[in-house]
């Protein structure tokens, strides 16, 4: 097992393994993304408050919870890659950063829509909307001082600890936008928590969120590969790799 | 003289540096010891400064490692700081302080020798500026101010860049002397310098990291 | 002679650091005068209706407070990067990140212990109730130190950087956010004529919590970007 990961740890072999594993992934990611779609569109029932329009739970949940899930995998990463030093692991935190702005951003605007019929707003300052919000910009700022640092290397462990901090404040600022919504707006209609949800309607949402789950992991070794042959450009392997495909 | 410095010993080992994806040196290794100097030559850009900041532990080297006395430097972080002195490009002097307050700053934060301000200010021909504000200084002046740093604390190894740079021949013959002293108490050095250096018969390890890269 | 300890190390890098600002007294004024100058802005902006300046008063001088001190954030290292005592700071024999508590509190000195003293001025130009005010300061006194050492964070990061401003608030607003709502609320809270224990409870356990972690985050920053 230690020897797996000792391997893994290899750039080259990274790569190598990554790519034969994508595929698969994708296929598995299309399968459940088929189900869960079919099973939440056509399967489950209709809600007898909302209707139809609350549908776009299903993408809008597991992109809420992809959002938060993926800035741990990053923060988790970069302290792995800065206590250990290991390239990979700095890799895969600021591969991470652009897939979880992108499932923030969707979370932000899926809840916006689904908010208009159940509210009559676009936008309503409800509590998880704005720690969405504000995760995206904890989530921008990752990728702006990435961009801004010339030298890779500073610029990912620069990062990891802007994602360490980041993950230190995360419950508080939850927190804090919770206490501040109920003592701004009262008690509102908390449509993300139904107390009870019927299995018909579980089982897609379980389905999308699996389905989201390894659409996450497909993109983020593909851009890891990007990253990775980027920074090995001057390495041996990648100079034998590009004159073997050209 | 009883103020000679303990043995002490710096062991770099298959040093690797990168910066932007060039490398700048792979597999460097060199030993440092009592009264021994490391002479770095090269190019612009070919990694002195680089080279220097790694030995100083502010920069990681890519590979390899760094002892003194056995310990890794960067598990002895404050401890190693405790016996070195680095001075770099930037003279690190604050310009709206006095002479004597940039001065005072940094023995306190060092580890003082039992040189007082004023003489250290003295040797390096600085006397009568104590009450000046830096920023009223010459460019060669500060450049002695820094290098009074060297005098009022007291560090084994000296980490310098440069140290020439902005004086004349006469302040050179001076930071020479200064450093033949050091030398002579047991101390190291580890230097670049475009000037030729002048150390009488001192031992000196020439490293050149153009012909190195090249 | 022997090597300073550490609660020396402290006090010497604290004096210097109030000496300097001293000497260069005529910057530190700035944020101050920013602070006063987008309270009053306020007003003009969406009118100067008591009542609603009442309600609104507390947002308006937290906020402006935060940009103030955001504003200020820069000048924390600066200097120090420009002319290089920032590197022989670092390679002192001394554990950085106390150091790092005395920048960071000789900065708060500077720059956020004059916004108390303005504080009140404001307090009554938004026509806030006496009680507001009292908790604003205590508000004030308990915020912004968690805002300097939370920002020192963000300045270490950035503080090699050529464009490293507009990064700067990108990075360390977000993270203000709950300063902001507790502080905000407290002072809202106690115009309405209610307790505000809660609230200062809370936003002394930021401070604690603020004054525990921030120092090694800001050490371990510095040390990347230096490198």
């Amino acid at each position: 097992m230690l020897k797996f990961f000792h391997r893994m740890a290899s750039p080259k072999y990274f790569y190598q393994f990554a790519g034969k594993l994508i595929p698969w992934l994708g296929v598995a990611c299309l399968g459940f993304m088929l189900a869960g779609l079919y099973d939440g569109l056509l399967v489950a029932p209709t809600d007898y408050q909302q209707g139809d329009s609350y549908r776009i739970m299903f993408v809008h949940v597991p992109a809420a919870w992809m959002s938060l899930f993926i800035y741990m995998v990053m923060a988790t990463a970069g302290a792995i890659g800065l206590i250990w030093h290991i390239k990979l692991a700095e890799v895969m935190a600021i591969s991470s950063a652009h897939v979880g702005a992108s499932f923030t951003f969707l979370a932000l605007v899926t809840g916006s829509i689904w908010g208009k019929p159940m509210w009559g707003a676009w936008w309503v300052w409800d509590a998880r909307l704005t720690s969405e919000l504000i995760l995206l910009f904890l989530y921008l700022g990752v990728i702006a001082l990435y961009n801004a640092v010339e030298d890779k290397r500073t610029a990912a462990r620069a990062t990891s600890i802007l994602a360490l901090v980041g993950v230190v404040n995360i419950p508080i600022i939850h927190y804090s936008v919770e206490w501040w919504n109920t003592l701004h707006q009262g008690p509102t209609v908390t449509k993300f928590d139904a107390p009870s949800i019927d299995l018909r309607m579980l089982i897609p949402l379980l389905l999308m969120a699996v389905a989201f789950k390894l659409f996450y992991a497909v993109v983020v070794l593909m851009r890891a590969r990007c990253e990775i042959l980027q920074r090995e450009r001057n390495s041996g392997w990648v100079k034998e790799l590009v004159r073997a495909s050209s | 003289m009883t103020d000679n410095y303990p043995v002490a010993a710096l062991e770099a080992r298959e040093l690797t540096c990168i910066r932007d994806d060039r490398a700048l040196f792979t597999d460097l290794s060199f030993d440092l010891g009592p009264a021994q100097v490391l002479l770095i030559e090269g190019r612009n850009g070919s990694g002195k400064t680089s080279l220097l900041r790694i030995l100083c532990g502010i920069r990681m080297p890519e590979t390899g490692s760094i002892t003194w006395n056995g310990g890794n430097i960067y598990r002895l972080a404050t401890g190693y700081n405790a016996s070195t002195a680095y001075i770099g490009h930037k003279d690190g002097i604050k310009l709206e302080l006095t002479a004597a307050e940039n001065l005072g700053f940094a023995r306190s934060l060092g580890s003082p020798s039992g040189i007082s301000l004023s003489a250290a200010l003295e040797q390096m021909e600085l006397g009568g500026y104590d009450d000046i504000q830096a920023i009223n200084l010459s460019a060669g002046q500060k450049r002695r101010l820094a290098l009074a740093r060297l005098l009022v604390t007291r560090s084994i190894l000296w980490i310098l860049d440069e140290p020439f740079t902005s004086l004349d021949t006469h302040g050179i013959a001076m930071v020479e002397e200064l450093i033949t002293n050091h030398l002579a108490k047991g101390g190291m050095l580890a230097v670049t310098s475009h000037h030729p250096v002048r150390l009488g018969n001192a031992d000196i390890t020439r490293i050149n990291l153009s012909e190195r890269s090249a | 002679m022997t090597t300073a300890n550490l609660s020396q190390a402290f006090m010497i890098l604290l004096r210097r650091d109030l000496t300097l600002a001293y000497r260069r007294r005529s910057e530190m004024i700035n944020p101050l005068l920013f602070f006063v100058l987008v309270t009053a802005l306020f007003p003009l902006g969406i009118g100067a209706d008591p009542t609603l300046l009442r309600e609104v008063g507390p947002g308006i001088i937290w906020v402006a407070a935060l940009l103030a001190a955001l504003l200020s954030l820069d000048m924390i290292f600066r200097s120090d990067f420009d002319d290089g005592s920032l590197e022989q700071l670092l390679l002192s024999p001394h554990p950085l990140s106390i150091l790092m508590i005395a920048k960071v509190f000789a900065h708060w000195l500077i720059t956020g212990l004059p916004l108390l003293v303005v504080a009140p001025l404001l307090g009554v130009l938004l026509d806030l109730p006496g009680a507001a005010i009292r908790t604003l300061l205590v508000t004030l006194a308990l915020g912004t130190p968690v805002l300097s050492l939370i920002g020192t964070i963000g300045v270490a990061l950035t503080v090699g950087l050529r464009k490293g401003g507009m990064i700067l608030s990108l990075l360390v607003l977000p993270l203000y956010i709950p300063v902001l709502i507790f502080a905000a609320n407290a002072v809202a809270t106690s115009g309405a004529g209610l307790p505000v224990e809660a609230h200062l409870s809370l936003l002394t356990a930021l401070l604690v919590l603020a004054v525990s972690l921030s120092p090694a985050a800001t050490a371990a920053a510095l040390r990347i970007s230096l490198s």
